[in-house]
């Protein structure tokens, strides 16, 4: 079975953002960059069914040259071959183009299976994978709890409200990720995985390698532009309810707080 | 045909979800500001009866699909049909609900029709010359951004429940229907099994009151007390990270950068430090009661009223006295 991850890097977690002086991004200075945790759940997935199955599993990822820190961690974690289109081409790009060149990514790869995270922590969109599916023509399995594939289905578990479904879809199909750390338990990758990730490939392709004209490509041919960013407004300061009371006592002014002047209860 | 503005319905268990009368809403103040019409396009099972309503939201006209096969949402049965609606009204922008079917339809819409898509948005503002701009908060909430589609592309945006108010401009207005002949699509993936533990579970992201308990809590037979004071409140119950990877509440309630993001009216965090992702999620809540032993705890940053006091007494304590006020 071939299975290809696609991958994103994104900032930590931890990152408190901040806006870069120009507006219209976040200030990048500083931020440490990680895998983005949805796409680490892929990444298990995928090294899961190839313990279970064999196989091989590329990772690929579109963004610059500092994206190849999140490849080469893939590769640690077990991945077998990594591939990174960078071009600065790409700047301001919006989603209709980059699926449109991760689609022609993944066709160089003839993947039986691509797996990704159902979102990115920057942007928090949620478009990526379904356009991809859609692009491609296959069917798409979202939210993703657990996989199992016999290389011909993948069977799916997704959360619902107030339950779960079974979904499953024969192959190719393309599975977006949800679920949590505790469903995940994601690995980390371990001394040796390190080393041995500094032998295998990282493929290197710029828009042309992949049938491209770099002149479609960029926020000149963007159908939407983010003009700017901002924080959200300091909430006003709140109160410790004290006021010398018990714990019934600020029970009741707690309640009647709510109730005469937040009016939510 | 003139141009509409066109929204995309979320029709369930017989009714309209409440976030499809907030997108209608909202539909209905762009088209306004562009001088169009508004149209709705209802893909369901039972819609027939109920799409007139819409117009009370000033939906001028519904495109109405009712059968059976589309009780539930399936991309590759819905996406067709609606994909041609949407081309043949003409739309001068076209706006769908940022549920978890509403955002998958959507890229999907987005892919097939190349129009620009911007998900979870939370406002809008039509500029001179027409243009629509709108805000979405990325980073889980950690900031707000704003985008612009460019002049001349058909704007496709998905709408966060729970921010855009329901405005009824005539209780008794009732919208034309039109009768969509279908041509149902035998979808790739389907639906092995259906599992329902528990219906009518509010559901975190459109909850107007979450209670949520963190590492505090200590056990997972400890969120009885969480339990109840949501029952006297009406409230969905929400966790940490922390409680979750300590295999208390399913992940589904996570609440954070790496779980659900949530907006209600009113959020208790008892028992929860406030770590950054945590904040994230709920940052952008409307009131936010924080209750901790730690004074010092960042939750009370961000907290309308913070309680410093032990949660096993004070939260059976206050559920006492929201019982009282009903
Ligand atoms: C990649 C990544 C993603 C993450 N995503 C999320 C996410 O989506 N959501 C999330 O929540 N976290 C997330 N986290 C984890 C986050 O960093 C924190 O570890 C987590 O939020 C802590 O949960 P907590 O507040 O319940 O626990 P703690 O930080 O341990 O806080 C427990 C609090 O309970 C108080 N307490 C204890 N006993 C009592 C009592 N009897 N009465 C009252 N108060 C009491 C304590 O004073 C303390 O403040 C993520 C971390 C990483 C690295
Ligand atoms: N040098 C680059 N090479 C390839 N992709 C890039 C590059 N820079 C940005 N991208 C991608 O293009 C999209 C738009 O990026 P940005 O300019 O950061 O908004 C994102 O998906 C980036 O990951």
């Amino acid at each position: 079975m071939k299975i290809v991850v696609i991958i994103k890097q994104t900032p930590d977690t931890e990152t408190a953002i901040r806006i870069a002086p120009s507006g219209g991004k976040i200030e990048t200075s500083g931020i440490k960059w990680i895998i983005n945790p949805y796409d680490e759940f892929a990444i298990e997935a995928a090294l899961r069914l190839k313990q279970k199955h064999g196989g091989t599993i590329t990772a690929i990822s579109l963004g610059p040259q500092r994206a190849v820190e999140a490849l080469r961690t893939a590769l640690a974690l077990g991945v077998d071959d990594a591939m990174l289109v960078e071009d600065p081409a790409m700047k301001g790009a919006d989603y209709l183009q980059v699926t449109r060149v991760l689609a022609a990514a993944v066709k160089e790869r003839n993947a039986d299976l691509i797996l990704m995270g159902s979102r990115a922590v920057d942007y928090d969109q949620g478009q990526r994978g379904v356009m991809l599916a859609e692009r491609l023509g296959w069917p798409h399995l979202p939210l993703a709890v657990s996989l199992e594939s016999d290389g011909s289905k993948a069977t799916i578990e997704r959360p619902i409200e107030g339950g779960k479904v079974t979904l499953e879809a024969p192959l190719p199909a393309l599975i977006t990720f949800g679920g949590s750390h505790a469903v995940w338990n994601p690995r980390y990758a371990s001394p040796l995985g390190i080393v041995k990730a500094r032998k295998k490939p990282v493929d290197v392709k710029k828009l042309a390698d992949l049938g491209f004209d770099p002149a479609d490509f960029g926020i000149e041919k963007s159908k939407i532009r983010i003009t700017s960013m901002e924080l959200p407004p300091p909430r006003k300061p709140g109160k410790i309810i004290d006021g010398g009371l018990d714990t019934a006592g600020k029970a009741k002014e707690l309640a009647r707080l709510l109730r005469e002047e937040a009016g939510v209860i | 045909m003139a141009k509409n503005v066109c929204v995309i319905t979320e029709f369930r268990n017989g009714e309209f979800r409440r976030v499809t009368n907030e997108v209608a809403s909202e539909g209905r103040r762009i088209a306004d500001a562009l001088g169009t019409g508004l149209v709705a396009v209802s893909l369901g099972h039972g819609i027939s009866g109920k799409a007139a309503d819409l117009g009370r939201f000033g939906v001028d006209r519904v495109y109405v699909a009712d059968d059976p096969g589309l009780e539930y949402y399936l991309a590759e049965t819905f996406v067709p049909i609606i994909a041609e609606l949407v081309t043949k009204i003409d739309a001068a922008a076209i706006l769908l609900p940022a549920s978890i079917d509403g955002k998958d339809l959507a890229a999907r819409l987005s892919a097939r029709l190349e129009l620009a898509l911007l998900q979870d948005v939370v406002e809008t503002v039509v500029a001179d010359g027409g243009k629509l701009q709108a805000k979405w908060p990325p980073y889980a909430g950690k900031c707000f951004a704003w985008a612009e589609w460019v002049e001349g592309e058909i704007p496709l945006l998905s709408i966060r429940p729970n921010v855009m108010p329901c405005r009824v401009v005539d209780e008794d207005r009732e919208a034309e229907i039109e009768r969509v002949d279908l041509a149902i699509t035998a979808p790739r993936a389907s639906v092995a099994k259906y599992e329902l533990e528990s219906s009518g579970k509010v559901e975190l992201t459109e909850a107007d009151i979450i209670v949520s308990g963190g590492r505090g809590m200590k056990s997972a037979s400890n969120y009885t007390v969480i339990e109840e004071l949501a029952g006297a409140l009406g409230a969905a119950v929400g966790a940490s990270r922390a409680a979750v990877d300590s295999g208390w509440r399913p992940h589904s309630d996570q609440v954070g950068q790496t779980g659900k993001v949530v907006n209600p009216n009113l959020y208790i965090a008892v028992g929860i430090s406030g770590a950054i992702q945590h904040l994230a999620g709920m940052g952008t809540s409307k009131y936010i009661v924080a209750v901790n032993t730690d004074a010092e705890a960042p939750i009370f940053s961000k907290a309308d009223y913070g309680i410093v006091e032990d949660l096993f007494s004070f939260v059976p304590a206050f559920a006492e006295e929201v019982r009282k006020l009903k």
